[in-house]
């Protein structure tokens, strides 16, 4: 039925890779302890948001898309748009609309309430918005203990809507409290007693209480308050001054996942639609030069939803890197000799005559004998026919191992690299797995595939594709 | 496909080999010096402008193409290039062969050299052009036959480490080699690992070199030595990228055994381990050595190992393979690697090899073997006296 615009679908990305936080500056690890999701050497804010929206789409037409919108304050390029790079990893339609948002931690709500707004206003049907940040801070500082890496994305659309949007209500404010300068690595704060009284805590009340007001509703109406913050002590300030009771604050997962952003709110909504009933009220609240609320009413199609790969599910598998030095290395803050970038990198018209293999991660079928191979070639490796093909998407397959090896060779923080040849459709790959250790790699292994960074040569981000073992196959703590 | 090939057609007359190694102190030109004066002394040549009517040249690493050799030589005669990954050297000197065979030239010089130590790195150079091409090492590549090859024959990593000792302990026996160290099974199974299965042992020794030989027509041929050796069969066979070939069964590479189909029906050959008295194999990993006593015939397939137990293909043994060391310990200049087969195995042929020499291997034939690529090219010359 058509209704009022919604969430039609979500699905979460949380890196496997989880730093304890008692490692952090060399300390000793303390199992059990709390701990923060950190993007491994391979990953960024591009590469998780790809997997978010995977599994958001998981099960549903990827050709009814007409739009991505992708908001984040980490993506690699000032000029180059990322959007369009996610459209082309999910294989999504060339005659759609794109656009990133930007340049403050409000950007993921921003782009959800755009989404919405552009659905309500019949100029899209089905947009998907993908939130996601892996924001770097200094070693030592406070957000290197309190932040963390994720993604999260959601389907919107106006019909079968499992959570709807009733209002939302803005406040804009020019602040100095966090920023980060053309070229700066690190996110820069003020004082942080400045930033929590003057910024966060007053903006947050007063764009909560200001959607509740235009609702007729208090805090006591909610089922769920998702509230970003940068730690626990500044989220219990903003929960107090709108009355907010423990049980109706979605947990905000400090020591599990940390703050991921511009990515935070919006997963905390993620997670509240894992349990949420219909009828029930989600109130979102996010912070960055100004504050923004938006309140959503759950649907009667919540039930239909079928399960998605949510925060929950992503939070379940995990592996702990119990060195600091390690984790330094994946971000590329340790010393080293040589730095990349001196080198000219891949060439540019290959990329360009690549798309569909390395981006999009299609293959093509032999009309002919129905092989399918990958990569594109003009003349068929098993029956010689010459230009009778048609593509095949192998990203959302699943593959199985045909043979292996560990490179201890290949550049990486954490040697050895699980290196394979794997079977997909018939087709063969040789491909990189991440997510398993060596002793658990064996031929016959299924597998399926993640978007990821492959290495930076020219300094630039390049990505491709690697295998991970399906879910069933994983050790879930 | 001909049906005389070019059996007994083409002679070698001179060979000639430069110290291989990191060397440092020396550019492609001096190395390409050192081989093709080595060879014109061998073959009785003087005045190399008089005698030679064309060059062919193979390099992997080159950026100067075929001027890099025609300068270093100042014969002031057509040069040829050629580049077929590790089977460059082989490829190489089956075009001079050819070139006599066609009866466009009487006297020919084939130099295979290769410079990497200029490069800056230790370890093979990573092709970096397209995104896929970048995660991959040789090492890598060549070790994805070894989880199929293990589970279904039950070899492992102790039959690979046989291998690097043999081909170490030949390498002390050789002049010009590069590394001239003993080692044990436990030195190979305990160094590090570089691309399971194979540790830093397992991998070959990659050198500057350069080698060179001459070849003449077969009825001019003594007139440069009384000892010439004859060209039996060479060929050269491309296969299918592995890595997609999608009815590989990582057992072995297929264009071995394809071009040892070849050339065996060229030269005759029905009992490969019968009629073979030296080889010289591609052993750019253990694993490849291993997979190739296999698909060159010299023993059934799976059973290598056996054969790696009984010594068989040690110096003293059946079928003596990689009697001066091999890539693993004599080194590996890709370009020059072919052509350095065939110095040794004209040596061997010639009874010259020394202390490494093979009894009673000149009533016999000397095969050489290289393999490139991911791997998908071969390449196999057989030698043998009259």
């Amino acid at each position: 039925m058509t209704g009022v615009a919604g969430i039609q679908s979500y699905g979460a990305y949380v890196p496997r890779t989880r730093l304890p936080l008692s490692v952090i500056g060399g300390g000793r690890l303390k199992e059990g302890g709390p701990e923060k999701a950190v993007a491994w050497n391979d990953e960024d804010s591009v590469t998780m948001a790809v997997t978010a929206a995977v599994n958001c789409l998981r099960g549903l037409d990827r050709g009814a898309v007409d739009g991505v919108m992708f908001a984040s304050t980490t993506y690699a390029f000032r000029e180059k748009q990322a959007a369009a790079l996610i459209a082309k990893a999910l294989d999504l339609p060339r005659g759609i609309r794109t656009a990133d948002f930007s340049g403050s931690l409000r950007a993921g709500t921003a782009a959800i309430r755009s989404a919405i707004d552009a659905v309500a206003a019949g100029s899209a049907r089905n947009v998907l918005v993908i939130a996601s940040d892996s924001r770097m801070g200094a070693p030592g500082s406070g957000l290197e203990r309190n932040g963390g890496d994720g993604a999260v994305a959601f389907l919107v659309g106006d019909t079968d809507a499992v959570a709807s949007l009733s209002d939302a209500y803005a406040v804009s404010d020019e602040i100095v409290d966090l920023w980060r300068g053309d070229g700066d690595r690190f996110v820069h704060s003020w004082e942080d007693r400045f930033v929590i009284q003057e910024g966060f805590t007053p903006n947050m009340i007063e764009a909560a209480t200001g959607v509740m007001g235009k609702l007729g509703l208090t805090a006591s109406d909610y089922a769920s308050i998702c509230l970003y913050a940068p730690d626990a002590r500044s989220h219990a300030g903003v929960a107090r001054g709108i009355s907010a009771k423990s049980d109706q604050l979605q947990d905000a997962l400090f020591g599990r996942l940390g703050n991921t952003g511009v990515a935070f709110a919006p997963m905390q909504l993620a997670a509240a639609l894992e349990s949420a009933k219909a009828g029930d009220r989600i109130l979102v609240a996010n912070y960055g030069d100004g504050a923004e609320a938006l309140s959503f009413e759950v649907n009667d199609s919540i039930e239909k939803l079928a399960d998605r790969r949510g925060v929950s599910w992503n939070l379940a598998r995990r592996r702990v890197v119990s060195s600091y030095d390690k984790y330094l290395k994946a971000r590329s803050l340790d010393s080293r000799e040589w730095q990349a970038g001196g080198d000219p990198g891949l060439s540019a018209t290959v990329h360009f005559r690549e798309r569909d293999e390395d981006i999009s991660f299609c293959g093509q079928k032999c009309l002919q004998c129905s092989a399918v191979q990958f990569p594109n070639q003009r003349v068929c490796e098993t029956c010689f026919a010459k230009d009778d093909f048609e593509k095949a998407r192998l990203s959302d397959r699943v593959g199985k191992v045909v043979t292996y090896t560990f490179d201890f060779f290949f550049p990486t923080p954490d040697p050895p690299t699980v290196v394979t040849v794997t079977e997909i459709d018939g087709a063969r790959v040789h491909l990189q797995l991440v997510n398993v250790a060596p002793a658990d790699t064996r031929i016959g292994l299924p597998v399926e595939f993640e978007f990821r960074r492959i290495h930076e040569a020219g300094g630039r981000p390049n990505y491709y594709w690697k295998g991970t073992p399906l879910p069933d196959t994983d050790e879930v703590d | 496909m001909s049906r005389d090939g070019i059996k007994d057609k083409v002679a070698i007359v001179g060979v000639g080999c430069c110290q291989f190694g990191e060397n440092w102190d020396q550019s492609p030109s001096d190395m390409i010096v050192d081989a093709a004066y080595e060879a014109y002394a061998d073959a009785g040549i003087d005045k190399p402008q008089e005698r030679i009517d064309a060059v062919f040249t193979g390099a992997l690493y080159t950026q100067k193409g075929p001027h890099e050799c025609s300068d270093a030589l100042k014969l002031w005669k057509p040069v040829t290039m050629v580049s077929n990954y590790c089977a460059t050297g082989t490829d190489a000197f089956r075009c001079g062969v050819m070139s006599i065979a066609a009866g466009m030239y009487d006297t020919v010089l084939v130099v295979g050299y290769d410079k990497p130590k200029d490069r800056g790195v230790s370890g093979p150079s990573v092709m970096m052009n397209g995104v896929r091409d970048l995660p991959q090492t040789p090492a890598g590549w060549f070790s994805l036959c070894a989880a199929t090859y293990f589970a279904k024959y039950g070899a492992g990593r102790e039959d690979l480490a046989k291998i690097a000792v043999k081909n170490h302990h030949n390498g002390t026996l050789a002049p010009k080699s590069f590394l001239k160290r003993e080692i044990t099974i436990d030195d190979v199974l305990n160094a590090r690992m570089i691309s399971w299965p194979f540790g830093l042992y397992d991998c070959a020794a990659q050198t500057d070199g350069a080698a060179a030989v001459i070849l003449t027509r077969a009825d001019l041929a003594r007139g440069y030595r009384d000892d010439p050796v004859l060209v039996k069969g060479v060929t050269v066979q491309a296969g299918p990228n592995p890595q997609k070939d999608p009815t590989n069964d990582f057992l072995s590479w297929k264009p071995t055994g394809w071009a040892a189909e070849d050339v065996y029906r060229q030269v005759g050959i029905t009992d490969p381990r019968a009629e073979i008295g030296v080889a010289q194999v591609h052993d750019c990993f253990s694993l490849t050595e291993l997979l190739s006593y296999e698909d060159l015939g010299f023993c059934e397939k799976g059973a290598a190992k056996e054969h790696i137990a009984a010594g068989d293909f040690e110096i003293g043994g059946a079928l003596p393979v990689n009697t001066d060391g091999g890539l693993k310990t004599f080194g590996h200049p890709t370009g020059a690697t072919g052509v350095r087969m065939i110095y040794e195995n004209t040596l061997q042929l010639q009874g010259r090899a020394e202390k490494r020499q093979v009894a009673g291997v000149e009533s016999k034939l000397a095969l050489s073997h290289n393999i490139g690529g991911h791997p998908t090219a071969c390449g196999i010359a057989i030698l043998g006296r009259d």
